[in-house]
């Protein structure tokens, strides 16, 4: 019992450190990296400790610092308990959606079956949506509570683009489980040990309609009409500062990391390499025992997993900085129009293949 | 069975915890150094010339409307995919109703102008 705790406590620290303490703050710099490096400029390289900039990853410390030191401002008239409250309704969802998603297999270490995921339950999929649709309340109260214009235009489109294209993503997953019969998410990653499971040969339409959705869902450009800076001034969180403010960053860089883990565990294989079984993998590093060896092959998974996981969200920084934003009729025809009809086309037409080959 | 959430439920504790932490610490960390001007919620320089919490269209509402109608039957999928091959073709031919019915929905709102903003 004990011992379970311990490892549930472990894994759960391993996932904050990863999120909170390594992905969100380093992604505000490759993001400023990724766009001075598309834009033809030299990009975040200021901030120095003695002389050194170190590829301005200071910048991270120094933003950090100013978050946390600038003065935490409320406007007059403004709902002071909702203003305050929502940043955490907006980051809370976001860092919980991770209790469900496996970053590895699993493995006997000390004799002891070790899961790699905090939570492994049935509806996984399920809990993910559940979850990651209360940020929309996040959002929504930010942009009500401010007494702001721009902040309530700004939370209103968030509403229905965030929730729209929640109907769309809901449908577009459904061929994923159709294919694989499950919706726990370390039964779909387990599956995809053999290459030719894949999701992405499985449900091709699938994945691309997933990753537009999801992008929608986190409000990125080419979809960030709820914030965009040159008509909203800056949307939802224009009457925020200090850390408040960078907590919806926050949220949002974690939401990226997430959509990029669970397009990983539906389409990408999860933690396994192609052609590679774990038994085969386990067998190689066989001289080191069992517990060494399934020590070693869990590292390599879990290596692995992310870096698949920092593919996607490679992708989704060249993405933002490509396209330019959507106008937002264009967003919901988007969403309504052509990725709802599409889905739902994608779901019979899985459907008759799954039939046929039966 | 519930066992099955503890894991979560830690995880939403600490969740908690680290949100509510930075918000604290944002608010007794910075200054405080406020005047009337300042206080103005931003309106691009103006001073703010009407109230936010005023009537907005309706086109929200009605996105709001379509989204539990189509949201609630995109659950109807999830145990219907789960269970699609111990179905077989009852279940196919059941959904593909249910499919019609949900088709004449959207069909219906889209004609109707419902998806469409200006």
């Amino acid at each position: 019992m004990l011992v379970d705790l311990t490892i549930t406590l472990v894994k759960i620290l391993f996932i904050f450190a990863v999120t909170v303490g390594f992905f969100a703050p380093v992604l505000t710099w490759v993001e400023r990296k990724q766009s001075a490096l598309m834009q033809d400029r030299i990009g975040a390289n200021r901030a120095d400790i003695m002389g050194f900039t170190f590829l301005g990853l200071f910048h991270i410390i120094a933003d950090a610092l100013k978050m946390f030191t600038k003065e935490d401002f409320i406007p007059d008239g403004a709902n002071k308990f909702l203003h305050t409250i929502s940043p955490i309704v907006a980051l809370v969802p976001a860092l919980l959606t991770f209790a469900v998603v496996p970053f590895g297999g699993q493995y006997t270490l000390f004799d002891k079956e070790v899961n790699l995921v905090i939570s492994d339950l049935d509806v996984g999929l399920l809990f993910v949506f559940a979850i990651a649709s209360l940020a929309t309340y996040g959002y929504v109260i930010a942009g009500w509570s401010s007494n702001n214009n721009w902040s309530l235009l700004g939370s209103m489109r968030t509403a229905s683009q965030m929730i729209s294209y929640e109907v769309t993503m809901g449908l577009t997953i459904i061929g994923v489980l159709m294919v694989y019969g499950s919706m726990k998410l370390t039964e779909i990653g387990a599956i995809q040990e053999n290459f030719w499971m894949w999701g992405i040969f499985l449900q091709p339409l699938g994945f691309i309609m997933f990753l537009t959705a999801s992008i929608a869902e986190n409000k990125r450009i080419p979809f960030d009409a709820p914030e965009a800076e040159s008509e909203l001034v800056a949307g939802y969180f224009t009457e925020y500062s200090g850390l408040k403010f960078g907590m919806f960053f926050m949220a949002e860089f974690i939401e990226m990391v997430t959509i990029g883990a669970i397009m990983t565990i539906l389409f990408l294989g999860a933690w396994h390499i192609p052609f590679l079984t774990t038994a085969t993998l386990l067998s190689w590093f066989d001289f080191l025992g069992t517990t060494g060896s399934n020590l070693v092959v869990m590292l390599i998974h879990v290596g692995v997993f992310f870096a698949k996981v920092v593919f996607f969200i490679y992708l989704q920084m060249i993405i933002r900085w490509t396209l330019p934003r959507f106008r937002y009729d264009q967003i919901m025809k988007l969403g309504w129009k052509i990725l709802l009809p599409l889905s739902l086309a994608n779901i019979l037409v899985t459907g008759l293949v799954i039939l046929a080959l039966n | 069975m519930l066992e099955q959430y503890a894991g979560a439920a830690i995880m939403l504790v600490i969740a908690i915890g680290i949100a509510v932490g930075m918000v604290v610490m944002t608010t007794f960390l910075g200054p405080k150094r406020e005047f009337a001007d300042k206080m103005e919620p931003f309106e691009c320089g103006e001073s703010q010339l009407v109230s936010p919490h005023q009537r907005f269209s309706v086109k929200f509402y009605l996105v709001a409307v379509l989204f539990v109608l189509f949201d609630i039957e995109a659950i109807f999928f999830f145990p219907w995919a789960i269970l699609f091959r111990r179905l077989g073709m009852f279940g196919f031919i059941e959904m593909l109703l249910f499919v019609f019915i949900l088709g004449i929905g959207l069909l219906y709102v889209w004609k109707r102008g419902g998806l469409d903003w200006e």
